[in-house]
């Protein structure tokens, strides 16, 4: 292989002793807990299946403004699906600033040079 | 009525976006520049210096997904067909948005971390197979080709209905065609991602004012949707006597259950597997850009709804999209529609933003097919110790050449060429998904059996599709639905060639391990798959690794 990236690296180099610098085996984030994710994954699996599923949806009444009900309502699915991803947007980024805050509270893994001054990268705007 | 008078207003108005949008493409060359280094690495024209924000993002995705040839040929196929074609467009856009936050913040990590570029190069550091990799590539450059070659069809048929050109003299029907991707080709080439990225805003906006316009003002100008409705539901009811079957689907009957839900949701699956997608989403800033595009993205959705319904508002109309050569080509219907119901400066400011962006994306896919090549072919298999510089003088030249590739395409051979080759391209992409997708979660599966699952779906993906019989010309490639084999299940052929790609892949990696084949080295390491824009790449890792630990392991490069 040729790629540049990963050539000179060593697997259990440098992250032995305490006070060692930063390895690719450092962890970023501390522990996940499940609640988030399962969350954002029932709001996903929602927004991916319901409008997959045209049994529901098929049928030309009740009519909304003279556009029949398989118009209207998936065109009403755009904004839920949208606000479905924007609430699993908002479990998973609050998770993940919670455990990157964990990691770094917790101890020797970063070095300081600003990676830790800088905060999470989730939270910028 | 061949030879169209031309409308002039409209034209002008055309031609003068048209120049601004040019001049914005040079002037971008400028735009957000960090540092001295110039557009000398793939990093800087390839990816626009991997900095775009969120709200850059959206207009650059927006551009990217939502091209001209979509504006065209929804509503023509909403015109023919109706919706088992055309509405389905829309859960289609809708189920694509909780994939991609899924699945393209752990490529965006990992790309981060290692300096990927395009998909092929996290499939190589992530298998250790180049060949895994070359796969992917190939598969990204072939399906991306017959795309570019659609977004001229959509400049094509704004120029028709402007009235540029004529059935007898084909250079000079051409002649504009050529001019503008000249000027395209230019800009791309001295401003990489950045010209495109710019221009998306100005083309984004265009599009949404015409067809909230045309939204509002239509449906009060022909009586309200009720009328347009019902013409639609007459078209579409009324039988072909080619067929003996209705013209189209007005509402879907249960037996167009499974061909509705499996084009949308294959489309979906497909659509971030193609290299103009990946390399928008890694020109973004952080891990969570895309994923809060995720949540504001759907607006183009809606706005793909409603223009999906002009098509049955032409219906209501009776919008006659005749070609130059006098025979019926629905991909007029949306033009048509705007030069027959608006005043020339509004039609013209409508057909521009079609132009434009048919612009957008096919300067975002010839850049990402660029990068494929110089990546994974040129890198790969070529000079494996090229240098930044040498990757972004390469992917330039490739940029070119592709663009003049689907020039010729579109100009040399039959439109409908080009648009079987888009739905093979479709079919194709989507066999890179196991690769890709499973990658950023497991290693499970092993490179060969990967590939030999590329290799299965690939060839029953073609041959089906190559089976599919039109019923009114009986030509080949009559379609992208076809019943799985051995049942009267009908599904998009993407799909199955999908699951039969999964079958493979799984069963054969299972007989590879008991074999005890050796699997390639992976280059990448969980923590990879979470890191954010402030945690250190792994070159920068290395650095640090080496002054401080001068006993520590030496490059072995």
């Amino acid at each position: 292989m040729s790629h540049a990236d990963g050539s000179g690296y060593s697997p259990n180099g440098a992250a032995s002793s305490n006070g060692s610098p930063l390895t690719r085996d450092t962890a970023i984030r501390g522990p996940a807990r499940p609640a988030p994710y399962v969350g954002a994954g029932i709001l996903l699996a929602a927004a991916i299946l319901f409008p997959l599923m045209p049994q529901l949806y098929s049928f030309d009444a009740p009519r909304l403004g003279g556009m029949p009900f398989f118009y209207w309502y998936q065109l009403l699915w755009v904004p839920v699906s949208a606000a479905l991803t924007g609430t699993a947007y908002w479990l998973v980024t609050r998770e993940d600033r919670r455990r990157r805050a964990a990691v770094r509270a917790g101890g020797p893994p970063w070095t300081g040079e600003g990676s830790a001054e800088a905060g999470p990268g989730g939270e910028r705007p | 009525m061949s030879g169209r008078d031309i409308n002039w207003i409209a034209l002008v108005i055309v031609v003068l976006l048209f120049v601004v949008v040019a001049v914005m493409g040079f002037l971008a060359a400028k735009w957000r520049r960090t540092g001295e280094e110039g557009l000398h690495s793939l990093d800087e024209w390839g990816l626009g210096g991997r900095g775009f924000g969120t709200w850059i993002t959206w207009f650059l995705l927006g551009g990217d997904l939502y091209t001209a040839y979509t504006f065209v040929a929804v509503p023509a196929a909403m015109w023919a067909t109706g919706a088992v074609s055309g509405f389905f467009a829309v859960p289609y856009t809708i189920v694509l948005y909780p994939i991609i936050f899924i699945i393209m913040s752990r490529l965006w990590s990992v790309s981060h971390r290692h300096g990927y570029v395009t998909s092929a190069d996290f499939v190589g550091g992530r298998y250790g197979s180049r060949w895994l990799s070359l796969a992917v590539a190939v598969t990204g450059i072939v399906a991306t080709m017959p795309y570019i070659a659609l977004q001229l069809v959509g400049i094509k048929a704004v120029l028709t209905v402007l009235g540029l050109g004529s059935p007898d003299n084909v250079l000079l029907t051409d002649l504009p065609l050529i001019l503008a991707f000249v000027v395209l080709a230019a800009y791309t080439y001295t401003s990489g991602l950045r010209a495109p990225a710019m221009i998306a805003v100005v083309k984004d906006l265009l599009i949404y004012l015409a067809v909230i316009v045309a939204i509002i003002y239509l449906p009060i100008k022909f009586g309200g949707w009720d009328t347009i409705f019902g013409a639609a539901q007459q078209k579409l009811g009324t039988v072909n006597q080619a067929t003996g079957k209705p013209a189209g689907v007005f509402i879907p009957g249960t037996a167009n259950y499974s061909a509705y839900w499996s084009l949308a949701l294959g489309s979906a699956m497909a659509l971030f597997m193609y290299p103009h997608s990946v390399t928008a989403v890694l020109a973004s800033k952080a891990r969570n850009t895309i994923r809060r595009n995720a949540a504001i993205l759907p607006l183009y959705s809606l706005m793909l709804g409603f223009l999906a319904l002009l098509g049955f508002a032409a219906i209501k109309a009776g919008t006659k999209p005749v070609d130059l050569d006098g025979s019926v080509n629905p991909q007029l219907v949306v033009p048509q529609l705007f030069l027959d119901h608006f005043p020339a400066w509004f039609a013209g400011i409508a057909l521009a933003a079609i132009a434009i962006g048919a612009l957008v994306p096919a300067a975002i896919m010839s850049i990402a097919a660029a990068n494929m090549f110089t990546r994974n072919v040129y890198r790969d298999f070529i000079r494996p110790d090229v240098d930044p510089k040498t990757e972004a003088k390469v992917s330039k030249i490739v940029s070119l050449v592709v663009k003049v590739g689907a020039l010729v395409f579109v100009i040399a051979m039959d439109q409908s060429t080009a648009i079987n080759m888009q739905l093979l391209g479709g079919i194709w992409i989507l066999q890179t998904f196991p690769a890709v997708v499973a990658g950023l979660y497991t290693r499970w599966f092993d490179r060969w059996a990967l590939l030999a699952g590329w290799a299965a779906g690939i060839v029953f993906g073609t041959v089906s599709a190559y089976n599919v019989i039109n019923p009114v010309t009986k030509a080949h490639f009559g379609g992208s639905v076809a019943p799985i084999p051995g049942t009267d299940f009908s599904v998009y052929i993407a799909v199955s060639a999908f699951a039969l790609n999964l079958v493979v892949a799984a069963v054969l990696t299972l007989v590879l391990r008991a074999l005890k084949v050796r699997t390639g080295e992976d280059l990448t390491r969980p923590t990879d798959y979470a890191a954010d824009e402030t945690d250190p790449k792994v070159v920068e890792i290395e650095k640090t690794q080496r002054y401080t630990q001068p006993g520590g392991p030496s490059p072995v490069a």
